[in-house]
Formats: structure tokens, C-alpha cells, sequence
């Protein structure tokens, strides 16, 4: 598995980016700010941030900003955008994800996403709310992609956080090697660990990988005394059968360390990104599931868990 | 809510708000009659005629009493000061929003008896009589306003004084001070003894007033079979034979005594911004401990009876403008702003039983008048701040938040001892003072980025062709970004001396030609001094100048000197050109301004450092200058609704605003300029120096979405009590998402109870005019993933 972390010069160690968001109130306690690290092994479905699955920068066009000035196919050091009837393409093959149209870019309809950071660089900014962590009992939070995938940087902002005194949470969907895991437990007060599916058929096509893994290290992280808040995304036909809420449910009542069950409805906030980035998306015609359907499932897993709630 | 407080507030929501010529009326007679006394005598024969004649009504069922009007929401006007003409009259009776109906006797009475009188005698002549060229150009290019051409010095609030002495407690204190003026040599002991007998006058003419509605409620009685009803009425009468004259003796004759005195100060004279009761959950603990204990008084019965007092503010809109345009829509409310929790004068948690009950009134009321706010102290409790963040996150904009500690620290940096400071509060919008003891002034509006506008032209302003400001050179010219902030710190400072020249004249016409000898009679040490309110009695004399648009100026002077100075992606001749353009055929310098321009809200240092120095070079501009009153001018930093007016009068500006379009409101930024959520908003708000301001403005909107649960308590909880900690004055917000607005904005008549934070007063959304209904939808909603 690759750590996806590069090296900055002078060997500080780097990692790739791809969002920093302040006020961030629903990943974990409190007011926290949640830093978005780049890449992921899944791919899931129904995932809200198809940018964040690549490792690598890449190119967000909105062309509902663009009011075709050209600068970008002017200012493009690889020449890859193109103008056609109007409009202003970027050709994949010869476009570097440098980000020098969307610095150009005065309707800022170019945006370059996932830049190499520093750990200081994340620092500077995840220390600006501290006054907010201190009043709310908030804190950081890291997500994705699936932040252990970079993890040899991860360790390193969790190390921070911790000796700033900052709360740490970890999103992840737990597929990672269990040394890895960890390291970042030991760094990490709170997980917001996703359970897809416990049906192994399920969980390989439409996540792309076994769920073996993920199971295991979830107990693992109940054996070492890791609190927990379990997330499920609901997707309406793929993962919200009786008989998988049912032997999720069991799974979950045979661990100590859950704080919480969260159902998280699926959506469709995410898909016109999937057109901006040019990748097709596979549940086109899912619902939403409705409130008396969650409630329904909430029913269900209140059997084997005293908290469950709708929402993150 | 009882039945009776449910009745009252739907009477109050249904009654129409008329002019009512009856005060212009009495006052044209009076000063026929007294016109050649000593002004402060005049005053108080035309106010005790006011006391003695204007109606008395009781509507029905309620338990507090008294109407400036003849009716609820009957409005006085106040001739003396500005008159309406026929064509204002015809215009506010039948404008679309704000409108007053005008009966044909009122406009008689204007035709015949009001208008012939006070032509060429009223304030609002005197002043622009006065005013200079330059005065007079400055205001007409809208780079200020003047609060007091068409209302009288106000902006004071009472302390406890009237609850431990009644009127003829503070009329001892007239007669005591007599009574030594008398053995003195004091050389102006003549105008003293005027003033002085002057407040006596008024204060026999409210307690007259108090005992006109005692034979009122009687009268009615005497007519009404029920028994509960007689019982109630002829409880009335007692009450009101009782207050204001001696101390009150119940919580019923507080809040009674109370109201009277409201009716009087605000019958004197209009003064901005209305009266309010200053500490009333202070004020208001004892009786209502007495109460309890003596079995006299119940908790559900001492809320009624503060549901009866809200709707009497609600009663009373705003008195209507003149020389408006049908276009202008301006608001019904009078800005009677009450304070809840905050300290005691010891310094002590001023949190009591009694706060909870007025934030239960605030929630179940949901009236515009009164406003309301919580003062925030690090010493108060959370379940207060909790228990205020429930009624806010409903979303109608009450009650705002103030960091009374910050209020207190504002207070002493002026001068203030620190127990009057911890007795004092906000008032109006955001505006600090000493409840009781101060007049705090607010002059007018200073527009700063029509200063920019002026900057750039080298003092010329575009939209008048006149050479308004100094000469200090085209900019294409200036070889730093330093030199393009002293030209605008030069700027700055003239009309600042232009605007205080003409304010220090209009203080003098109020002193000689308007006393108010009633207030003057309940601000400390104006019985002392022998000395009106208008003229400097009071203990403490502020006047205040409001800097609006900090955070147009901020992203204007930021993208001069990040494009033309920084970057160099831009050259001053051609940024002045596309400005002059207001950017036609120049969409992408506009966008480029607009986004590649570091900007105040993103807790960006950069632009935050800008905010810090045009702050600077306004507090160094008007910060302690002398005023008439023995006082100082100080700044603070709100618009009401001005960055409307102050947009429409400005053309484009560098930070890619198109011409005549609204500036930012308050301190908050740029609207739709902050993209990195509220806390860095805070923290971009928090870098202002607010101790040295005596209030500035900050809005927040949310999605209701955000604020839900226990956790939304949290969040909002945390918000607050972190920009305070960080040092900020003030935080109102407005949870309700963009689109019910529009969806408001498309079928008014569907909501015509949507009501919305405007600046420091909440107001029905679809009342508000169109441009300020936009200005309202475009501010950042902060949302979450």
C-alpha cells in the first residue's frame, strides 16, 4: 500500500491536501476544523468527493463562472487548454495540475485540487480556530479520501495537535494495514469509522475492496480501548437490506468501545462535481431515502445499540 | 401566553399606523400662547399643556396604560422641530410600505393652523440655515447624514432612580437645588432657576397625566357591570394614583411608573434613539422578590404583566420622516432596545429570576418592539447564554448579544467611573452608554467609501462634479500604496472637521431653542448642574460619529495595493478607468478585483491589517475632539439601514462593487466576501480594536439547519463566548436560509410575519424595501458540510 507521502524539500514531510475547512461541526465534538487529505482505496459508489479519491492534484472546472477571456489557454505552460466553439477545454494527457490558469483565472472558474502542504503549512491553519476548540471542546478532525492512506504525514499533524493540546478525530473507512493503525490510534481520541457493509459481496463491488480487513480493524481498535462513533451510509438498493442492518447491528453490539451508531442518508450534493471532473458516476436514478425510512432502520440498529441518530 | 396578552398583541399587530395631528396641534397653540417666555419655560408650559390635554385612552383589558397617541399606533409629529408638508402627508399616506394614514382633519389641521405657524421657525430650518457650503455639499454628495434635522438629541436610557424616588422625590431634589442656587453667587444662577422651575413643571405635569387616566379608568368603571372588569379598571386607578409621582410600591406600579415617564420623554421631543428602561430585570428584582415572598404577586402573573408592558411599545412606531420620496420606506421601529443580565453596579452576576421571565416575554412576544439583547459577561452563567441562544436560533433576530465586560472596559477608557459603567448597557443599536447619567449623541452616518471614491478623484466627487475634499493629487501619480493612505487619511479628516463644525453648531440651536427640562429632570447631574439635557447636563456628553462600510473600504484599499502596488497586474490610470466605466466592458478587471483580492472576513492578516489602519486613521480623526456639552466625540461603527443610502450615492468602488449598490453594513465583510466560514469572520472581526468604539455591528446569518439540537446550542453558545473572549463588542444573527427569503420576496403576502435582523433592530422582512431585502439575501450564509 502506498503512503502517499512525498518528501518537501529540506525533508520536511509533505503531504497532499485537498480541502482545510473551518467550523466544521460534524465531525466530531465541538467546533473543529477538518483537514482533507487526498486519495483514497475505495471506490465507493455513492462517494460525496470524487476529488478526493485520486492522490494526485487535480483540475475542478466550473464553466457556469468561465466567461471565456482566454487567459488560461494564454497563460497554460503545457498548452493544454484548448478553445472549442467558445468554450475552454483542458486536455488531460498534456495538463501538469500545475494551477497557473486557475491562479489566472479571474472568474475563478479553475481550481487546482490537492496541493502539496507541509505539516507547518497544515499547522499555520489549523491553529487559527484554537480559541474556537478551547470555548467548544472541538478540536481537529481528519478526513478524506481516507487519511490513513497518507499516513506517515498524518502521524506526524496528529503529533502536533496533540502536543497543542488540540481534540483529534480520524475519519476513515479503516482499510489500512493494522501497524499503521496503530500508530495513528495512538495519537487519535475519537474515530468516525465508516461501516459500509458487512456483506462481503457488497462491500467488494461497490467499494472495490473486501471488507475483511475493515471488520478486523475496527475490533482491533475495540480491543485496544479506541472509542468509536460508527457511521453507515444508507444507500437506498445496495446496502439497506434487513438481513445487512441486521448483521451489522450484531457486529456492533459485539464491541465495547462504540460511542454511537450514525446513518448517514445518501445524497446527491456530490454528482454534478462527478460531470466537473469528468468521471462517470454509477447510481444515477438512486432517492434520497426518505426520514420514515431512516427512522425505520434507526429502529432497527436501537436493538443493538443504545445511541443512534440520522445525520452526521 | 394568556388570553388577555393574546388579545392585546393581536390588537397591537392589527391597529394602523396613522399621523396624529393632535401633539402639532397643542404645541402650535402653546407656543402661540408662551412664545416670548424663556425657552426652558416655554418648553414646560407646552408640555404640561401636552400632559393636561392630549386624549387619554385605556384600551381594553390591559393592565399597563397610556398612549402617546390618541389611539395605538396614532402618531405624534413635532412640528417645532420638522414639519410636514401636505405633499409628505400625501405621500406617507399612501406609499406601499411604511405608510401612515393621514385623515382629512389631520391634514386640515396641518393647511390651516400647523404648517402657516411653523414655516421658517422649525429646527430643521435653523440648521440648514446655519450649515456652511461645504457642510451643505458634503451632505447633499451623501459623505454624512445628520441625525438631528429631524430628531432631537436622545440616545439616553434611565437608571434605577425613579423606583426609589418617584417624580416628587426628583422634584425635592429641583427644590433642594433651588434652594441653594439661591444662596449662591453663581453668575448664571437666572438660566439655572429658569431651568430648574422648568422641571418642576413637567414633573407635576406627568404625575397630572398619571391622575388624568386614574378618572379615566374610574369613568370607565363607573359604566361596567362586570364585576372583574370594574375591579380591574378601578385597580388601574389606584395604580396610577400612586405612580409616577411616589415610588412604586409593587411590580405592577414599576413597570407602570415606568411607562409614564417613557410617554413623557418621548411626547417632549422625538428623541433618537428612543428611551428605553435600561437595566429592567434589575430594576424590576426587587418587587418582584416582594412579591413572591408576600404572596401578592405570581411568576405567570408578573409575566403577564410584562406582556402587557411589551405591546405598549409596540403601541408607539416611529414618528414618520419628512421630505421623503415614495420610494423611501424607512421602519416603524423607535430602537427601545431592552438590556437583560450583564453585572450589577458592584460588579457582581446580574443575572436574576427576573431575566429568565423577560427572555420568556422576548420568545412568546416576537414583536419588533421592543428590541431586546443579552449583555454577556464572562461572569454570567450558561444556562443564561443557553437559554438566550433557544429564542435567537428561532431566528427573528432577538435578542441581540453584547459583551458587557467589553461595554464596561469602552465605558471606562472614556472616563467613565467603573460602577456608572457597569449600570450602563447598549442602546438603539449597538451603542454604549451610562444608563442615567449620560447623553450619548449620535450625530450621523460617515460614509468611508465615499471617501475612497473621493481619494481616487483627488477630492472631486464623479457623481456631482464638485471638487468636494482637498486637492491631494491623481493617484496615478502616487508611486506607494503609503502615499494613497495618507491622501485618504487627508481625506478622512476634512470631512470629519466639516461634519463636527456643523454638529457643534447644531448642539448650540438645541440648547438654546429646544430644552428638554422633563429628561432633564431624570439624567444625572443635569438637577445638580442647573443645566439641560440638550446643553450638557448630563454627567457624561458624548457625541458619536458612525463609520459605515469598513468592509467596502478594506477590500477596496486591499485591492489597490495588492494589484496596483503588490502584484502589479494592474496600473492605477486604468483601474480609475474601469471604476469611471463602473466596469461596462470590463466584467473580468471586475471579477479579477473581486477574487484575486485578499479580503476582510478570511481571517487573512493582509486584509484584516488594512481594516486595522483605516480604523486608525478614523478613531485619530474624531477620538476625544471636544464637543459643545463639555464632552467628546467618539466613534462607533454601525449602519441601521445607511449602507443602503451611502451605496446608492457611491460610485464604483476598487473592490469590484458596482456603482450605487450597497456598501457592507456594519463591521461584518463584504457581503458574499467571506468564504471561509463564521469563526474566521470572528477572528477577522476580533482584530479591530473594539474597546476604542463605543459599539460596532456584526451580523451573522445561519441556516437553521446548523443550529439544530443540543449541539446547536453548542455551537452557537461557543461562537459568541469565543468572540467575546477575543475582545468583541456585538453579535446578532439571522437564522433563516436564502431561500424563504426570496420565496418572501416572490409572495409578501404570505409572510408578512417573517421577521429578520436588519442592523441592530429587527424588522418584517416584507416591509423592508427592495434593495435592503437583496442586501439581506446576499449576506454569507454560513452552512456546514
Amino acid at each position: 500500500m502506498d503512503n502517499g507521502t512525498t518528501d518537501a524539500p529540506g525533508g520536511a514531510p509533505a503531504g497532499t491536501v485537498f480541502n482545510i475547512m473551518r467550523f466544521s461541526v460534524h465531525d466530531g465534538p465541538g467546533i473543529r476544523t477538518t483537514v482533507f487529505l487526498k486519495g483514497c482505496p475505495l471506490q465507493c459508489a455513492w462517494c460525496h468527493n470524487p476529488e478526493a479519491l485520486s492522490g494526485a492534484p487535480e483540475l475542478l472546472l466550473r464553466p457556469d463562472r468561465c466567461i471565456a477571456c482566454g487567459d488560461c489557454m494564454d497563460i497554460c505552460p503545457q498548452h493544454a487548454v484548448v478553445e472549442k466553439d467558445g468554450k475552454y477545454e483542458t486536455r488531460p494527457e498534456l495538463c501538469s495540475r500545475c494551477g497557473t490558469c486557475a491562479d489566472a483565472c479571474a472568474a475563478d472558474a479553475r481550481e487546482v485540487i490537492g496541493r502539496a502542504m507541509t505539516v507547518e503549512d497544515v499547522m499555520r491553519e489549523v491553529e487559527r480556530d484554537a480559541p474556537f476548540y478551547r470555548e467548544s471542546g472541538g478540536g481537529v478532525s481528519f478526513s478524506g479520501g481516507e487519511p490513513l492512506l497518507q499516513h506517515r504525514f498524518l502521524v506526524q499533524l496528529l503529533r502536533s495537535c496533540v502536543l497543542r493540546g488540540f481534540h483529534t478525530v480520524v475519519d476513515t473507512a479503516g482499510y489500512a494495514s493494522p501497524d499503521v493503525l496503530l500508530r495513528v490510534a495512538e495519537l487519535t481520541d475519537l474515530f468516525l469509522y465508516d461501516l459500509k457493509s458487512v456483506d462481503q459481496e457488497i462491500h467488494r463491488r461497490f467499494t472495490g475492496v473486501p471488507g475483511a480487513l475493515i471488520r478486523g480493524n475496527l475490533v482491533r481498535l475495540a480491543s485496544w480501548g479506541k472509542k468509536v462513533v460508527i457511521r453507515m451510509p444508507i444507500v437506498p438498493g445496495v446496502n439497506d437490506s434487513q438481513a445487512n442492518i441486521e448483521e451489522a447491528g450484531r457486529f456492533i453490539a459485539s464491541m465495547g468501545n462504540v460511542v454511537m451508531v450514525q446513518l448517514l442518508p445518501y445524497h446527491t450534493i456530490g454528482v454534478d462535481k462527478y460531470d466537473r471532473l469528468g468521471i462517470p458516476y454509477s447510481l444515477s436514478g438512486v432517492k434520497t431515502p426518505s426520514g420514515g425510512y431512516l427512522n425505520s432502520i434507526a429502529q432497527e440498529l436501537l436493538r443493538f445499540h443504545p445511541v443512534v441518530s440520522i445525520g452526521g | 401566553m394568556t388570553e388577555r396578552v393574546t388579545m392585546l398583541r393581536e390588537q397591537s399587530l392589527a391597529a394602523v399606523p396613522a399621523v396624529s395631528h393632535e401633539r402639532g396641534l397643542l404645541m402650535t397653540e402653546s407656543t402661540m400662547i408662551a412664545g416670548t417666555l424663556p425657552p426652558p419655560l416655554r418648553r414646560a408650559h407646552a408640555f404640561r399643556t401636552l400632559m393636561e390635554n392630549q386624549t387619554v385612552v385605556i384600551n381594553d383589558r390591559e393592565l399597563i396604560v397610556g398612549e402617546r397617541g390618541p389611539a395605538p399606533k396614532a402618531t405624534s409629529t413635532y412640528p417645532e422641530l420638522c414639519c410636514h408638508t401636505l405633499e409628505d402627508l400625501a405621500i406617507l399616506d399612501t406609499r406601499s410600505k411604511i405608510s401612515f394614514r393621514v385623515s382629512e382633519e389631520t391634514k386640515e389641521a396641518y393647511r390651516q393652523r400647523i404648517i402657516p405657524f411653523w414655516k421658517g421657525k422649525t429646527m430643521r430650518e435653523r440648521i440648514f440655515g446655519m450649515m456652511d457650503g461645504e457642510w451643505k455639499d458634503a451632505y447633499a454628495a451623501g459623505i454624512f447624514t445628520e441625525f438631528m434635522e429631524q430628531r432631537a438629541p436622545g440616545h439616553t436610557v434611565l437608571d434605577g432612580k425613579l423606583y426609589a424616588k418617584g417624580l416628587l422625590g426628583l422634584k425635592a431634589d429641583v427644590a433642594s437645588a433651588m434652594e441653594s442656587l439661591e444662596r449662591s453667587a453663581d453668575p448664571d444662577s437666572e438660566a439655572k432657576r429658569d431651568e430648574l422651575t422648568a422641571m418642576g413643571i413637567c414633573a407635576d405635569a406627568v404625575i397630572t397625566l398619571a391622575r388624568r387616566y386614574a378618572e379615566k379608568a374610574e369613568e370607565i368603571a363607573s359604566g361596567v357591570t362586570d364585576p372583574l372588569l370594574k375591579s380591574e379598571l378601578l385597580e388601574i386607578s389606584r395604580v396610577c394614583r400612586r405612580v409616577p409621582a411616589h415610588p412604586p410600591g409593587s411590580f405592577r406600579e414599576a413597570l407602570q411608573a415606568y411607562w409614564f415617564v417613557h410617554l413623557g420623554v418621548i411626547t417632549e421631543l422625538n428623541p433618537w434613539d428612543a428611551f428605553n428602561p435600561g437595566r429592567l430585570d434589575q430594576h424590576l428584582l426587587p418587587f418582584y422578590v416582594r412579591g413572591i415572598v408576600d404572596g401578592t404577586l405570581t411568576r405567570d402573573a408578573a409575566k403577564e404583566l410584562l406582556e402587557c408592558f411589551w405591546v405598549k411599545f409596540n403601541n408607539q412606531p416611529a414618528p414618520p420622516k419628512v421630505g421623503v420620496t415614495a420610494e423611501e420606506s424607512s421602519t416603524y421601529t423607535d430602537f427601545a432596545n431592552i438590556n437583560s443580565g450583564g453585572l450589577t453596579p458592584d460588579g457582581e452576576d446580574g443575572v436574576n429570576d427576573v431575566t429568565y421571565l423577560v427572555l420568556e416575554v422576548i420568545d412568546e412576544m416576537r414583536l419588533v418592539q421592543p428590541s431586546s439583547n443579552i449583555q454577556l459577561s464572562r461572569k454570567n452563567p450558561d444556562p443564561f447564554v443557553r437559554a438566550a441562544a433557544k429564542v435567537i436560533r428561532k431566528g427573528w433576530g432577538q435578542p441581540s448579544v453584547f459583551n458587557a465586560d467589553a461595554v464596561v472596559e469602552e465605558m471606562v477608557r472614556q472616563g467613565k467611573t467603573v460602577e456608572d459603567a457597569r449600570e450602563g448597557g447598549t442602546s438603539g443599536c449597538v451603542e454604549t452608554g451610562a444608563f442615567g447619567k449620560e447623553a450619548y449623541i449620535l450625530t450621523g452616518y460617515f460614509n468611508l467609501p465615499k471617501i475612497v471614491e473621493l481619494t481616487l478623484n483627488s477630492g472631486r466627487d464623479p457623481r456631482t462634479g464638485k471638487q468636494l475634499g482637498p486637492v491631494t493629487g491623481d493617484p496615478a501619480g502616487f508611486r506607494s500604496f503609503d502615499e494613497f493612505m495618507d491622501a485618504f487619511s487627508e481625506q478622512v479628516n476634512h470631512f470629519v472637521d466639516v461634519k463636527i463644525r456643523g454638529s457643534n453648531v447644531i448642539e448650540r440651536l438645541y440648547a438654546e431653542y429646544l430644552p428638554v427640562p422633563f429628561l432633564s429632570l431624570l439624567i444625572d447631574d443635569c438637577i445638580a448642574k442647573g443645566m439641560d439635557y440638550n446643553a450638557g447636563g448630563a454627567r457624561y456628553n458624548t457625541s458619536y460619529i458612525q463609520g459605515v462600510g469598513i468592509g467596502t473600504v478594506t477590500d477596496s484599499l486591499s485591492a489597490i495595493r495588492h494589484h496596483v502596488f503588490g502584484e502589479e497586474d494592474m496600473r492605477m490610470a486604468d483601474l480609475l478607468r474601469v471604476l469611471a466605466a463602473d466596469f461596462r466592458d470590463f466584467e473580468k478587471t471586475r471579477l479579477l478585483l473581486l477574487n484575486k483580492t485578499p479580503r476582510y472576513g478570511n481571517d487573512d492578516d493582509k486584509a484584516d491589517g488594512i481594516m486595522r489602519s483605516v480604523f486608525e486613521i478614523y478613531f485619530k480623526a474624531i477620538d476625544g475632539r471636544p464637543n459643545t456639552r463639555g464632552g467628546a466625540y467618539r466613534i462607533n461603527l454601525l449602519p441601521t439601514t445607511c449602507h443602503i443610502y451611502f451605496g446608492a450615492v457611491t460610485g464604483a468602488t476598487p473592490d469590484g462593487r458596482k456603482a450605487w449598490t450597497p456598501v457592507s453594513e456594519g463591521i461584518s465583510p463584504v457581503q458574499g466576501a467571506d468564504r471561509h466560514g463564521p469563526t474566521a469572520v470572528l477572528m477577522s472581526a476580533a482584530k479591530m480594536d473594539h474597546v476604542r468604539t463605543g459599539g460596532t455591528l456584526l451580523n451573522q446569518k445561519f441556516t437553521p439547519k446548523i443550529l439544530e439540537g443540543e449541539k446547536g446550542v453548542d455551537t452557537l453558545v461557543a461562537l459568541i463566548r469565543s468572540y467575546f473572549r477575543l475582545g468583541g463588542h456585538h453579535i446578532q444573527f439571522n437564522v433563516v436560509d436564502a431561500a424563504t427569503l426570496l420565496e418572501a420576496q416572490e409572495h409578501p403576502e404570505e409572510h408578512r410575519d417573517l421577521i429578520v435582523r436588519v442592523a441592530g433592530y429587527s424588522d418584517y422582512f416584507c416591509d423592508l424595501g427592495r434593495s435592503l431585502q437583496d442586501e439581506i439575501i446576499a449576506r454569507t450564509e454560513h452552512n456546514s458540510l
